[in-house]
């Protein structure tokens, strides 16, 4: 659980330490595109809704398409990498190409309440849960 | 430039430093692509999260050293159910040579992608000697 605390090192420790403890969770389960594929994704839960979180560095928000039906979402879009014409390269380490990625998420979303985000080369998928999932307060008669 | 090849993913390479830290945070290495022209060398690193008013370009006894932080109080109050890449600041150095104008060196920053143009110094650039 992430806290906030006063000192800014320790919620970034905090938030290290969480995300490598939830490092290969199969909360997503072996879906179609399970772990490996890219691009990588990191899931949180924000009160009863999800927060998608996705590193995309480079690529344009117009190359960029997002699907959602039922509990699947689908990533996909090409990243450009181009150099100047004549350019004599020394050092290439960055990646290009087509990604196409689908994973389906283990509980009932509403699709169409899907908020997506682009800053910073980062992709955030506000994701709410569906209302009929939401828990019920059951009273004892 | 093909773009039909299928995308691998990454793992972030942790920085090695010759001291070791005194505080327990993960930093990363961004990945660089660096190409020469006729008359720069242009350095592209990628720095997803990082916002343009919290990156550091500085040069010191001819070290370029690019450092970019993640704001991480966009993380306050989410608790992470599965993740597939951690999260940190980026450092990297990379030694200039003599033949870099050193002054003139410029950054840009968009979609967490870092631009730097080193303009090569008037000396170093090739010159066309015609033949009498």
């Amino acid at each position: 659980m992430l806290t906030s605390y006063g000192d800014p090192f320790e919620t970034l420790f905090a938030l290290q330490r969480a995300l490598e403890a939830r490092l290969s969770s199969d909360w997503v389960g072996a879906s179609t595109a399970g772990m490996g594929s890219y691009p990588p994704i990191n899931i949180f839960q924000k009160g009863d809704d999800f927060v998608a979180v996705i590193e995309l560095p480079g690529v344009g928000k117009n190359d960029l398409q997002i699907e959602a039906k039922e509990n699947t979402l689908r990533i996909a879009g090409k990243k450009i990498v181009a150099y100047e014409e004549n350019a004599s390269v020394h050092r290439r380490e960055r990646v290009w190409g087509n990604f196409d990625r689908t994973f389906s998420l283990p509980i009932q979303i509403n699709p169409d309440g899907i908020r997506a985000e682009y800053r910073d080369g980062v992709l955030s998928l506000l994701i709410p849960r569906a209302e009929r999932e939401k828990p019920r307060t059951i009273k004892i008669s | 430039m093909a773009t039909q090849q299928e995308l691998q993913v990454q793992q972030k390479r942790e920085v090695e430093r010759k001291q070791e830290s005194t505080i327990p945070a993960r930093v990363f290495q961004p990945v660089a692509d660096i190409f020469e022209t006729d008359h720069a060398l242009t350095v592209i690193m990628e720095m997803p999260g990082v916002d343009k008013s919290n990156v550091d370009v500085s040069v010191e006894n001819d070290i370029l050293t690019v450092e970019g932080r993640v704001n991480f109080s966009n993380y306050e109050g989410l608790q992470p159910l599965y993740t597939e890449y951690n999260v940190g600041h980026y450092v990297r150095s990379f030694q200039l040579s003599s033949k870099i104008e050193q002054e003139s060196i410029s950054a840009q920053l968009t979609d967490g992608v870092m631009t730097l143009v080193l303009p090569k110094a008037e000396k170093a650039k090739p010159r066309r000697i015609s033949v009498a």
